[in-house]
């Protein structure tokens, strides 16, 4: 064996893998946006007063993160449609499950942003007679946002690499395509190297646009 | 003004308020003392209902506020409070910390908002910071900017929970004598505080709290001179 590696005879496909990463951005764009509508909802429930929906949003939390991705993905692309009796697309059903996984990661970070807001900011806003619309609004939620947002952005980057595991029901992201030209060609290191760059890549992008964001906020303190 | 009629709170077990009766009339500055753990500011706090009263009633100019079908935001409008802690809204700049309630709670104009909020830095000796954020003032400076704040909304009365125990000692005076200026413009107020000075110059009234119970409620000239109870006699000894 040794090490002959030949990355040249790849060169043809690396256009093939790039277009992956549209497939890749779309699932992460659908599910991240998913996720953070229901984590809001869910953070809400959380900090909310009323028990049973407090309970239920935990207990949301509390399964999501407590059983592997992979396996809520194929229980959402080969479980659910047994039940509903029609098939539910491969690209649908990632989008769904890492939908419904991101918001009860979102969720915890944003009711721990706003829990971590000074509890005097409340009762100042209280003892002005602002009512608790507003309060969250205008007073609360600013300042929970700086403890927010860069929590976010890392679960977005999560998110990002996760992500490949779409490949288990055969949708075409990067990594799946990767595996693709690596069988037609049955030599797998190289265009999995390939595709390793491309994550990298993009998780870079990722980082440093959430940095620049953090940035910006120090600046307005 | 403020009527407290056999108030009660507990917290779980701990009993921190036992049957409290008090009147504060429109105008009055009255300041609550006490050992730390009496109960002072636990009573301060069931007065505009950040604490909610476990049995007792408490009337605000005739509204009762413990009970569930009053407003307690109207009610909270007409009542200012001044924190240990000041408070601010930290991403807002001391002008818009100012103006924020009186746009948003009561329907002033901006323009009007801003023209006192002016005028009432220039009171506080505070003009030339409208526009900093909280962060760059000093605590002398946050707390005149968070008494002004309470102003903002012209409110008929103000507590003050111990409004100069979080300052630096050379700061205690700037804050202590914008609140002697207030109490010249005939502002009804209630203080819980540390500052027996202030306490004995300013003050129409004392009660002193102890162990939840409001042992003393005499005129300033009476309470440090001849206290009646042997709590308050104890307490004067180690504060004076």
């Amino acid at each position: 064996m040794g090490l002959d590696l030949d990355f040249t005879q790849f060169f043809p496909s690396i256009p093939y893998i790039i277009d992956g990463i549209w497939v890749t951005l779309s699932i992460v764009a659908v599910a991240a946006l998913l996720g953070l509508s229901l984590g809001i909802i869910l953070s809400l429930l959380k900090i909310g007063n009323i028990k049973i929906l407090r309970w239920l949003a935990d207990a949301y939390t509390s399964i999501f993160r407590g059983t592997p991705l992979v396996l809520q993905l194929m229980i959402v692309y080969y479980g659910l449609p047994q039940m509903l009796g029609v098939d539910i697309p491969a690209y649908m059903a990632a989008v769904i499950a890492f939908g419904l996984n991101s918001s009860a990661y979102v969720s915890e970070i944003i009711r721990a942003g706003i829990q971590a807001v000074d509890k005097g900011q409340k009762e100042a806003a209280e003892a002005l007679g602002i009512s608790y619309k507003p309060m969250m609004k205008d007073i609360i939620l600013p300042q929970a946002m700086k403890n927010i947002l860069p929590a976010l952005m890392n679960e977005w980057i999560t998110l990002t690499k996760e992500s490949a595991i779409v490949t288990v029901i055969g949708v075409m992201d990067i990594m799946r395509r990767a595996y693709v030209v690596g069988g037609e060609k049955f030599a797998f290191f190289e265009p999995l190297i390939i595709a390793g760059v491309i994550y990298y890549l993009m998780v870079m992008v990722l980082t440093l646009l959430g940095k620049a964001l953090e940035r910006r906020m120090k600046r307005s303190d | 003004m403020i009527n407290v009629e056999n108030l009660h709170k507990t917290f779980g077990e701990l009993e921190v308020l036992k049957d409290i009766s008090t009147t504060i009339d429109a105008g009055e500055v009255v300041t609550i003392v006490g050992p730390s753990g009496s109960g002072k500011s636990t009573f301060l706090r069931c007065m505009n209902q950040l604490e909610e009263p476990t049995k007792g009633k408490i009337l605000v100019d005739g509204a009762d506020i413990t009970d569930p079908s009053t407003n307690i935001n109207e009610v909270r409008e007409n009542i200012g409070m001044v924190f240990q802690h000041f408070h601010l809204f930290p991403h807002l700049s001391v002008l818009n910390n100012l103006t924020y309630a009186p746009i948003n709670v009561k329907g002033v104009a901006k323009k009007d908002a801003e023209e006192l909020a002016h005028k009432l830095l220039k009171q506080v000796g505070l003009a030339d910071k409208a526009n900093e954020y909280p962060n760059r003032l000093s605590g002398g400076q946050k707390q005149r900017v968070a008494i002004a704040r309470a102003l903002a909304m012209e409110p008929k009365a103000m507590l003050f929970d111990e409004p100069t125990s979080a300052l630096d000692p050379e700061m205690v005076k700037e804050v202590l004598q914008v609140m002697k200026s207030l109490t010249e413009t005939g502002m009804t107020m209630a203080v819980v505080t540390h500052e027996m000075n202030f306490a004995r110059e300013v003050a129409d009234r004392v009660l002193f709290l102890d162990e939840g119970k409001l042992v003393e409620d005499a005129p300033p000239s009476e309470f440090f001179t001849a206290p009646k109870t042997e709590r308050a006699k104890d307490f004067l000894d180690k504060m004076l």
